[in-house]
């Protein structure tokens, strides 16, 4: 475990010095994650200038929501989209050949390579726009409940990282990886909307097998609804710990199969 | 007739590419859905509880947005812009520029092949879903909107095309687009009337979006569709489309033009 840490942290450092030799890149991409996030603000803002409500959700709630799942995707951004995108290519080239040689786990050494600075920075403006919507909506969470809260996101994050791997992994199978990433962003839309819109099949799925659903609504829950009886909640938090592990495991084997099967390319 | 037959060739070439990797390919028309579903759920729960919003019934809400996917399917690029600027980058136009092709018409060429594969494949997918949601689908009336229909998805082809195209003739000045393609992107996905009607817009935003090509690609069709348009909008709204196929289609020509006369052909 240290030595899988202190791995991390020289990556960590040589990923942060190439970043830096790429300004206007870094500002290039702050400026996308920017404008995508305000496009949603934008669609909820012309949403609630005709509806008073979504669900049993409020404006400031349901921004809340956006709010927080932007938080949770630019996490995962950070530390590991960039390398799941890529496993494919390793894939289709051979490359990942050198990395299957290493003397650590290779989910880790695909998954850890590099990550963003500037998702880091669009974490922030997420982090800010929670905490002006809690202000509109005059609640001033508790320590115990943004503990709640935080956890719910790394929660949240592998769930993230859970789905984008296990879709990577399918490269093994497929070649291509552009229907991968579009595939990604369609799951992880949902999970702007509040829950209570989704119903029957669809939300069991999404709920349980991909929980994409619960992801950003949990955390939000554990916020906006005061602790009142902090034990209501406490099914939906057992839900997210359940859905986390169980996909995290489901991927996991996933790779293994992958692995398995994977028989190097050109030479 | 040579000519035709090249470009035939062509053709056929960007069918079969498409079908050596039809797992992306079936991966993509299914993940389509799931968005289309989930948007379903919000606009039901929304009308469920305000009755109306705007000038939109719950089902006309559902028939607006399975003609989003269907104008999509027909007329929106999915990997070209990414494609040729990987060749502009990687030198591979230079193949190309030997060869007595012109580059514009052989991207078009491909793009043309790809959308009517994507098209007849997801046909039965489509012709699914439309079942499913039966209820709500309102045909039109007329037949002549089946035709300035068929006109205005022609346009947006175009306009797509030629704006994918002009952004990827930039990585011919820069090496990363990607950054480029995706804030135009950000405008086009709230802008083109994919995430909601655009006449939801406040009258002074929805005016201004008018004069840009983003409704043009996406909610100006399927307005016709719906057929709720007059006929001064209708004639207003084929004038700016049209204007902006032969501005995007200018603006392709030149930067390719241009383009080439840097272009060194790197690492080749």
């Amino acid at each position: 475990m240290l030595r899988y840490l202190r791995i991390y942290a020289i990556l960590l450092r040589n990923s942060l010095i190439r970043e830096m030799s790429f300004k206007a890149n870094f500002l290039l991409w702050s400026l996308v994650e920017i404008l995508w996030f305000a496009g949603q603000i934008f669609f909820i803002e012309v949403l609630f200038s005709r509806v008073e409500r979504i669900g049993d959700w409020s404006k400031w709630e349901v921004l809340a929501l956006i709010g927080t799942h932007q938080v949770i995707g630019q996490i995962f951004q950070a530390f590991f989209y960039m390398n799941l995108t890529q496993i494919p290519e390793l894939v289709r080239t051979g490359k990942l050949d050198t990395l299957l040689t290493l003397p650590i786990d290779a989910q880790f050494t695909v998954s850890t390579k590099q990550f963003g600075l500037d998702n880091l920075l669009n974490t922030l403006s997420g982090v800010c726009f929670v905490t002006y919507a809690l202000h509109r909506l005059h609640i001033t969470p508790s320590p115990g409940s943004l503990a709640v809260y935080a956890l719910c996101i790394l929660l949240g994050v592998s769930v993230h990282y859970s789905v984008m791997f296990g879709l990577s992994t399918l490269c093994f199978w497929i070649k291509r990886s552009q229907g991968l990433v579009h595939a990604y962003f369609s799951l992880f839309n949902l999970g702007r909307y509040p829950d209570s819109v989704f119903q029957g099949a669809f939300r069991f799925v999404f709920s349980w097998l991909v929980p994409v659903i619960v992801v950003s609504n949990v955390p939000v829950r554990f916020l906006t609804q005061p602790l009142r009886e902090p034990l209501s909640l406490l099914p939906l938090f057992c839900q997210l710990c359940a859905a986390s592990a169980g996909i995290f495991v489901l991927v996991r084997l996933l790779w293994k199969r992958a692995l398995a099967r994977y028989s190097s390319a050109s030479s | 007739m040579k000519t035709l037959a090249l470009y035939a060739k062509v053709f056929g070439i960007g069918l079969q590419d498409t079908f050596v990797y039809r797992w992306n390919f079936v991966l993509r028309c299914g993940f389509t859905l799931v968005p289309l579903l989930g948007t379903v759920f919000v606009w039901r729960s929304v009308c469920e509880a305000n009755g109306r919003v705007g000038d939109y019934s719950y089902s006309s809400m559902v028939f607006y947005f399975l003609a989003v996917l269907l104008v999509e399917s027909l007329a929106s690029p999915t990997e070209d812009e990414w494609r040729i600027a990987a060749e502009i980058r990687e030198g591979q136009i230079s193949a190309l520029l030997t060869k007595p092709l012109d580059y514009l018409l052989y991207r078009f060429t491909l793009f043309a092949s790809y959308r009517l594969l994507y098209t007849l494949l997801t046909l039965p997918l489509v012709a699914c879903v439309l079942y499913g949601f039966r209820e709500h689908v309102r045909w039109p009336e007329h037949a002549l909107t089946w035709a300035l229909f068929a006109l205005s998805v022609a346009g947006s082809a175009l306009i797509q095309f030629f704006v994918a195209f002009s952004l990827a003739m930039l990585a011919f000045w820069i090496l990363e687009v990607s950054t480029l393609i995706f804030i135009l992107y950000s405008f086009e996905y709230f802008l083109s009337g994919h995430v909601f009607p655009l006449d939801l817009l406040s009258p002074t935003l929805s005016a201004f979006v008018a004069w840009t090509p983003f409704p043009y690609e996406l909610f100006f069709p399927i307005q016709i569709l719906l057929e709720r348009l007059s006929p001064e909008k209708l004639a207003e709204g084929f004038c700016i489309q049209f204007a902006w196929v032969f501005l995007s289609g200018m603006t392709a020509a030149t930067l390719w033009k241009r383009g080439v006369r840097r272009y060194q052909a790197a690492g080749a």
